[in-house]
């Protein structure tokens, strides 16, 4: 036994995971990133009791627009209609990609920017929309980096956080000509000087939506770089790209949530830039897109929502907090989960998005430690997110009563019988009197190799005498 | 079926039999941790604002022309884009034609006190800062540069002002490639955040405050919130909100590269703001 036995790798997140795990500077990135993240987390809440009650101000504010969501989605609806702003919807990724195409092809559209959307990568727009011919560029400069390398965002705040200066610096010496430098500034200079002339020559500009103001009808953007201003102002049309849940009902709402995300996220009192948009531009107005477009999108969406306890998912402002204070996003960053959202607020929202059955492993890919849960600024109660969802990787649905997409994928019939055998041994005396008698008379017969369990472990070896028995045969002596 | 009837549908469906949650906002939590006495908000926006690499600088109603003019001068700005239709944009202009024959060099000398020491951090910025050419390729490259000179005002040794005074699409290779500097109003400011809040208009369009990679803004003491929720509620932002309206908290910046913090990312390298203390 010379050699160290390697993991068995049962599926892509494993194999993924043993890949990074191996791979030093990976994990080096991950862990300087994810431990500054942290600090500031922490310096900007210096007052615990504070970011409790606000905590909780996020939670209910959330929730109680979950609570009504049908109706701000309408009333939103009718005060973006009033404001110029027109609505579409989309059930799935195919449906919004579609909206897009339509806007893209009437107006001739060729060159796209986008600003930072996580939805947009749900629906995968960029290829998408270089299929049909046009180019789709992001514009922030962690997904321009990183959509240089073909790469997907490996964090939803910083998409580039895997790599570092020197791996920038060569892939923009390889990909653009530019010579090598691992100065951060003219790094970012030169994504600056390229970046500006697409804005300047795009026909359209996407953008996310960080909340949408129901009561005034309103998108609001949260960035520092700027980009999310100029591809909504510069191009002629702006298309934002959200989901159904991003709504709030009053304009006062976005106060706390803002502080909330800003200080989660980057321990920010507030972003560079907050920017409110409500209408296209208005007669007599110089600049402004002629065409303002809001795509709200389900894919999934609903699923989560229709189970109560499920529907907390949908609270989420996507800070990242969750995933800097993630012991496994930490150690095997965020390509590993394979999907646009990966950590712990990936493991729980993207069941819904894809089917169970196609991350049946995500739910597990925790260690239960319960960080995410601790700083999530609208206490989204992830680990329980995460137990119940193991729980529905293993249960077959009821016919007609599904609760989600591809549940029951890890359903096992030799597992589950063995649990009901159990759980029948431990509730009748008299049964587990007898199994215990022969568990222990006849130990010699447990097997050794017990699946996985066995990979890093012995197998457990029942005792000779039981508890039970040794005690009362002391009992018995010392009478 | 349309998607919209769809989505409804479910969602409907799915709160069948359930209460709407109960508005609880808590509006103190919002606020007050986040009041200043009167004298202490402009040092509180000050603060938070130098600590994001923002320029501040103290003036009045009547000196701020001067200030702006030395500072013009200083950065090596040779025009600078204004709002003609705007209070500011025709003091600003009426200024320059009075003091057309004025010495700059005097002019920086007797402001530079205040000008420069203002400044906490130490070095005057990078080189970037300083110049709208540069790495960048904007600012004063002028590669075609199509200025229209009808719209310049522009006494010989003033830098020249550039009036927003047409759509965009009339002269967008000119704003981005020959327009080093703008000078905006601003509606307001908050010292909870250190944010200038600036609601770009028909007169003052919005690309004024982010093309130029040096943005100039006028502030008024006296509008200077505590906080966001108090700021929405003076502003009556419920009843109707601006078509764009914006907080604006320093230079454009980036960590996206090892977290190291970069500024100019893509709008203004340079915030400057001139507090108008009497106003
Ligand atoms: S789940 Fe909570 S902590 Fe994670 S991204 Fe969403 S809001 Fe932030």
């Amino acid at each position: 036994m010379s050699q160290p036995a390697r993991i068995p790798l049962r599926d892509e997140f494993n194999s993924r995971a043993h890949d990074a795990l191996g791979d030093a500077q990976l994990r080096r990135n991950f862990r300087g990133a994810m431990d500054s993240l942290m600090e500031k987390r922490a310096a900007a809440f210096s007052d615990a009791d504070e970011r409790e009650r606000l905590r909780t101000l996020g939670n209910h504010i959330r929730a109680r627009a979950l609570s009504r969501l049908p109706d701000l989605l309408e009333q939103l609806e009718s005060n973006l209609t009033a404001n110029g702003i027109q609505v579409h919807w989309a059930e799935t990724t195919e449906q919004a990609n579609r909206i897009v195409l339509d806007i893209a092809e009437r107006r001739q559209a060729r060159q796209v920017i986008k600003g930072k959307s996580m939805v947009s990568e749900e629906m995968d727009m960029n290829h998408v929309l270089a299929d049909h011919g046009i180019e789709c560029l992001e514009s922030d400069m962690g997904e321009y980096i990183i959509q240089l390398d073909h790469e997907k965002p490996s964090h939803i705040i910083m998409p580039a956080i895997h790599k570092n200066a020197d791996q920038v610096a060569r892939l923009f010496e390889r990909e653009l000509g530019e010579p090598y430098t691992r100065d951060v500034n003219q790094l970012i200079q030169t994504g600056r000087r390229i970046l500006r002339q697409k804005f300047f020559d795009a026909d359209i500009g996407v953008s996310g939506v960080n909340f949408a103001v129901a009561e005034t009808g309103t998108l609001v953007l949260v960035e520092n770089e700027g980009n999310g201003r100029m591809s909504t102002t510069v191009p002629k049309v702006h298309i934002a790209v959200t989901g159904i849940e991003k709504v709030v009902a009053h304009l006062r709402d976005v106060v706390p949530l803002l502080s909330l995300l800003t200080r989660s996220a980057l321990g920010q009192p507030i972003t560079t830039y907050i920017n409110m948009i409500s209408r296209p531009r208005q007669a007599g107005e110089r600049d402004g897109p002629e065409e303002v477009h809001l795509v709200l999108l389900d894919n999934g969406r609903s699923q989560a929502f229709a189970d109560s306890e499920l529907r907390q998912t949908l609270n989420c402002i996507r800070c990242g907090a969750c995933m800097n204070h993630c012991p496994v996003y930490t150690r095997v960053g965020g390509h590993t989960y394979g999907e646009v959202y990966p950590g712990p607020i990936g493991a729980i929202i993207t069941p819904h998005l894809v089917g169970l059955d196609k991350v049946p492993d995500h739910p597990s890919a925790s260690s239960l430690c319960g960080a995410c849960g601790e700083v999530c600024p609208v206490r989204i109660p992830i680990p329980s997110l995460l137990r119940r969802l193991r729980e529905e990787n293993v249960s077959r649905p009821d016919p007609g009563h599904a609760v989600m997409r591809g549940q029951g994928s890890k359903y096992s019939a030799l597992e589950s019988t063995v649990w009901t055998l159990w759980r029948t041994l431990y509730t009748r005396p008299l049964l587990y009197r007898l199994f215990r008698f022969f568990a222990t008379r006849l130990r010699a017969l447990t097997p050794s190799r017990l699946g996985p369990w066995t990979e890093h472990r012995g197998a457990p070896k029942p005792a000779a005498r039981s508890l039970h028995e040794l005690a009362r045969k002391h009992l018995e002596q010392s009478r | 079926m349309s998607a919209k009837a769809r989505i409804l549908d479910k969602l409907r469906h799915s709160l069948a039999g359930t209460e709407t949650l109960p508005d609880d906002f808590d509006e103190t939590l919002v606020t007050e941790p986040w009041r200043y006495p009167p004298e202490q908000r402009l040092a509180r926006l000050r603060e938070l604002m130098e600590a994001v690499r923002t320029e501040i600088h103290l003036t009045s109603q009547t000196q701020w022309p001067d200030l702006l003019a030395a500072l013009l001068a200083e950065k090596q700005l040779t025009r600078l884009l204004i709002a003609p239709e705007t209070d500011h944009g025709r003091q600003l202009t009426a200024h320059w034609s009075t003091r057309s024959d004025a010495s700059l060099s005097t002019l920086s000398l007797s402001l530079s006190p205040q000008g420069r020491g203002d400044r906490i951090d130490g070095p005057v910025l990078s080189p970037l800062s300083l110049e709208g050419r540069g790495a960048g390729g904007e600012g004063e490259t002028a590669a075609g540069s199509g200025t229209d000179s009808t719209q310049e005002h522009s006494p010989s040794d003033l830098p020249a002002l550039h009036a927003y005074d047409r759509p965009v699409e009339e002269w967008k290779h000119e704003l981005f490639h020959d327009t080093p500097a703008s000078l905006t109003g601003t509606v307001g400011a908050i010292a909870a955040t250190g944010s200038l809040i600036l609601c770009p208009d028909r007169h003052e369009p919005r690309l004024m405050s982010l093309v130029p990679p040096v943005h100039f803004a006028l502030l008024r003491a006296s509008t200077i919130h505590d906080n966001l929720y108090e700021a929405q509620r003076a502003l009556n932002w419920r009843a109707g909100m601006p078509t764009n309206a914006l907080l604006i908290s320093g230079p454009s910046k980036t960590a996206d590269i090892e977290q190291v913090l970069a500024y100019g990312a893509h709008g203004p390298k340079d915030l400057v703001v001139l507090i108008l203390e009497d106003a």
